[in-house]
């Protein structure tokens, strides 16, 4: 029953799958799915910071001295990066709505890029704490808490792997999602720049900035919990 | 005489590629049924090496054990002497102390005429020092070997069969439809589900044929990171397999919440969905909300394994037991993915072959949505004996048995809505009616288990395993075949023959409770669950008539299954053509051929009447060509 019209006889729009009656249907359920496919992200770290949580009551200690090791520095700048590349993903939703498909196609080039720095310097503070032997759990090889080197830090800490364990598994997955993500808006950036979107369908650029901002989100938790306190 | 519509969903395109590739939730439906019910039957072999092994105590494969075995405690007796001092032994329930057992070993070992009695008597047969080293090997063996097949059998039952089963197969031929919608939300999402399902698949299959896993379908810990398995790789893959058909079952879920909230035809409300809908509806939520937690518990299990990340290894400062609660916050959920759907599929059943409106039909949604919600909050209640503080068992027993209260809420409508019904005794109401009474007793014996007191002497008994039987397999899976033998007709266009089908049923039924009602008296009794043998036990006697009668009914259930294969299989190619409406349903399903076409009703469909409204519609007035009721006036929009 794919009749090129719809019930008021208007053309349909090419991108409007033959099962929906309209784009704003089509729109409305794309835009749920992705909600609740958030949901399931959320819950998905959720897992982690319940870990998180557990260890944390169990072992103060631990984490109190073990996050002295991370960069708080390059930390903030990370912040910082992902949180000016959901400004950009939100005005590239914007333009797009007003039919500025050029502008949007740059403010989606420009947070690929600030995705990238983000990456860059997630590289560099892996590749320094596997200089220092921090690996996670068994492969941990860093004398610093036996040795009392860390700064602050008073008593010798009992098992600090399990922190960096912590540490990599999330910061890990939030990695493999800040990738996912730079790949997606990377073929969305493209495709607006062969003209695929308008202000009457945008649903990729909108859902490509939905799960954008989760992501950021998520970093929001995770610097202070891992960094700072 | 009916005829097949000349053209269908079925007929539509011709080619494998046409199916591979296809968005048709009807054909995506059928690509789930062959490779989800080849799952079940693989899954169903297991078990019956597993009940073979128990029909009588003493290892039965790698009999190597038996034979290096003494053959009786006093001296060594020779040929038939020792097979009639065994058989004595049988009689009066005392087999030797395990202690002069051993003491004897030395002095029998070489006693290898009789071996086949060796078997049947009554010694107990640890690996101790005293066997010999033949011996040894060859219980280990038998030993390992039953612990895969448990493995198996539970794995690929829980991850490959039963939680896609009802959802991906009828849901997704008949969620769209029953909403009046021409396919669900996400099209390419759906058949990219099926795809991920192969290739969780794919991994479990490795993981099988590279040397298998003995963890338990739970993969505790440290079964899972450091002792089961022949080595790291199956359990990583067996792992890895579970964590991909994760993702499958939330492809599946989401996009079915999706379709229920956005693509109902003009008219439909919520109240005005089949109650199948409304048990996918809440099957959907738990699959959304839970899932996720199984996948990374999953991903730090490999962690774990491949890197030793500590979380779940004492020596390394984690916590074995937090694995268990993070495992059960979605297996316990999961649970009710399972069952959830075959709820779903009984209120079809009952009120379509008797004629009634279903009873209490608010009382009924909701109930489904409350058991989904609470699920949640219950994980704790498998780990009364885990180490857990006495408080949080005692909430958690508690909302235990808060959760029978939905659930019976759905048994007494259901009770109610077949009362002075005009019953039709149809396969499908035979699987309704097995349903009700089995279900009945699984959720009982779930009463027992869930009282903290009682709990402590069934725990790990075959009580559990009977309970978890009667609630699965007596729940889901007969009302999924239920619900195969009931719409059937509507996906194939073919009627089954009703004789067989019935016989089937009948043995299905029989065997099913000579299995497990068995059981229920073994797991009282105290025969543990998981053992391979249970010769040299107080109670050996007793439980190899119980284990042998158990494995008897396994059998007779074996052959029921296999005959509903064969005659369902024939009908899809060659059964008589069953019409649009065999069974005089209301619901939008029935108001398009049989098969359906592709775009599912041959004009748009609008609400005219409610799927249950028996007291004023005759189902000869349902009528294709109007996808919907034949007079016009009576359409409400």
């Amino acid at each position: 029953m794919s009749q090129p019209t719809n019930d008021h006889g208007h053309q349909r729009h090419p991108a409007l799958a033959h099962h929906f009656n309209d784009m704003e249907q089509q729109h409305e359920s794309l835009k749920m799915g992705l909600w609740l496919f958030l949901v399931t992200e959320i819950l998905l770290f959720g897992g982690l910071f319940g870990f998180y949580v557990f260890f944390r009551v169990w072992h103060p200690e631990l984490f109190a001295g073990a996050s002295r090791m991370l960069n708080v520095n390059l930390g903030a700048l990370n912040t910082l990066v992902l949180i000016a590349s959901s400004v950009t993903v939100a005005l590239a939703i914007r333009c797009i709505q007003l039919d500025q498909p050029k502008k949007t196609f740059w403010y989606l080039i420009a947070t690929v890029v600030f995705a990238g720095v983000f990456m860059v310097v997630k590289y560099f503070e892996y590749t320094h704490k596997f200089h220092a032997g921090i690996f996670p759990g068994e492969n941990f090889n860093n004398l610093d808490f036996a040795l009392g080197k860390v700064e602050g830090v008073v008593a010798p800490i009992q098992n600090p792997h399990v922190f960096f364990s912590i540490y990599f598994a999330m910061t890990g997955l939030h990695g493999l999602h800040v990738l996912g993500g730079m790949f997606f808006l990377t073929w969305v950036a493209w495709r607006t720049s062969k003209g695929a979107y308008s202000s009457e369908y945008f649903s990729p650029v909108e859902l490509g900035g939905l799960y954008w901002h989760l992501v950021d989100l998520i970093w929001i938790y995770l610097f202070p919990l891992l960094y700072l306190i | 005489m009916n005829k097949l519509p000349e053209k269908h969903f079925i007929n539509n395109s011709k080619g494998i590629k046409s199916w591979l590739l296809t968005m048709d939730h009807k054909r995506i439906a059928i690509l789930y049924m062959i490779v989800v019910m080849s799952a079940f039957y693989l899954a169903g072999v297991f078990a019956l090496i597993v009940r073979l092994e128990l029909a009588k105590p003493g290892a039965l494969f790698f009999k190597g054990a038996a034979i290096e075995e003494p053959a009786n405690a006093s001296g060594a007796p020779k040929g038939s002497e020792a097979a009639e001092t065994a058989v004595a032994a049988d009689e009066t329930g005392a087999g030797p102390e395990p202690a002069t057992a051993a003491a004897a070993t030395d002095a029998a070992a070489d006693v290898a005429v009789g071996a086949e009695k060796t078997a049947s008597n009554n010694e107990y047969k640890p690996i101790d020092p005293g066997m010999s080293d033949a011996a040894k090997v060859s219980m280990a063996k038998s030993q390992v070997f039953y612990n895969k097949m448990f493995t198996l059998h539970g794995a690929i039952m829980v991850f490959l069969f039963i939680i896609p089963s009802v959802p991906a197969i009828l849901g997704n031929f008949l969620l769209p439809l029953m909403i009046g919608a021409k396919d669900v939300a996400f099209p390419r999402l759906n058949l990219a589900s099926w795809y991920v399902y192969m290739l969780g698949a794919a991994f479990t299959l490795f993981a099988i044929l590279h040397g298998t896993v003995d963890t338990g379908w739970t993969f505790y810990t440290p079964y899972s990171t450091q002792t089961g398995g022949d080595d790291n790789t199956s359990v990583i893959m067996i792992t890895m397999g579970v964590f991909i058909l994760g993702f499958s079952s939330i492809f599946t879920g989401l996009n079915f919440a999706v379709t229920i909230h956005k693509m109902r035809a003009p008219g439909i409300g919520w109240f005005d969905m089949p109650l199948f809908i409304w048990g996918i509806y809440a099957t959907a939520l738990v699959q959304v909300l839970a899932t996720p937690v199984i996948g990374i518990t999953m991903v730090l299990l490999v962690l774990e394994r491949w890197l030793g990340i500590g979380i779940f290894d004492p020596s390394l400062g984690g916590d074995p037991v937090l694995f268990q609660h993070f495992f059960w916050f979605y297996s316990h959920p999961a649970v009710y993915i399972m069952i959830l759907p075959g709820f779903a599929i009984i209120n079809e059943l009952v009120t379509v072959h008797s004629r009634k409106h279903i009873f209490g039909y608010k009382a009924i949604g909701f109930s489904s949505v409350a058991i989904a919600l609470l699920g949640f909050m219950v994980w704790g209640h498998h780990m009364f004996l885990s180490g857990q503080s006495e408080f949080s068992s005692m909430v958690f027993s508690f909302i235990t048995f808060f959760i029978g209260i939905p659930s019976g809420i759905k048994i007494f409508n259901w009770v109610a809505t077949l009362y002075k019904g005009s019953i039709a005794w149809t396969t499908p109401m035979l699987y309704a009616v097995s349903f009700l009474i089995l279900f009945t007793i699984g959720g009982l014996t779930g009463i027992h288990l869930g009282a903290l007191g009682v709990d402590v002497h069934l725990h790990d008994t075959y009580f559990v395993v009977a309970h978890f039987h009667y609630v699965m397999v007596g729940g889901t899976v007969i009302a999924f075949l239920g619900g195969l033998h009931h719409w059937w007709p509507k996906i194939f266009g073919r009627m089954y023959n009703e004789f067989w089908a019935k016989i089937s049923c009948g043995l299905v039924f029989i065997g099913f409770n000579m299995t497990f009602f068995t059981q229920f008296y073994l797991g009282s009794q105290g025969m543990p669950r998981r053992y391979h043998d249970y010769s040299g036990m107080m109670k050996t006697n007793l439980f190899e008539s119980l284990h042998g009668f158990s494995s008897l009914g396994a059998l007779v259930l074996g052959l029921g299954l296999f005959i509903t294969a064969i005659y369902l299989i024939h009908a899809a190619f060659k059964g008589e053509p069953a019409g649009e409406n065999p069974w005089g349903g209301l619901s939008l399903e029935w108001a398009t051929t049989s098969p359906p076409p592709t775009e599912n009703f041959l004009v748009d469909p609008v609400y005219s009447h409610g799927p249950y409204d028996y007291d004023r519609v005759l189902p000869e007035e349902m009528s294709a060509e109007n996808a919907g009721l034949k007079r016009e006036k009576d359409r409400r929009l």
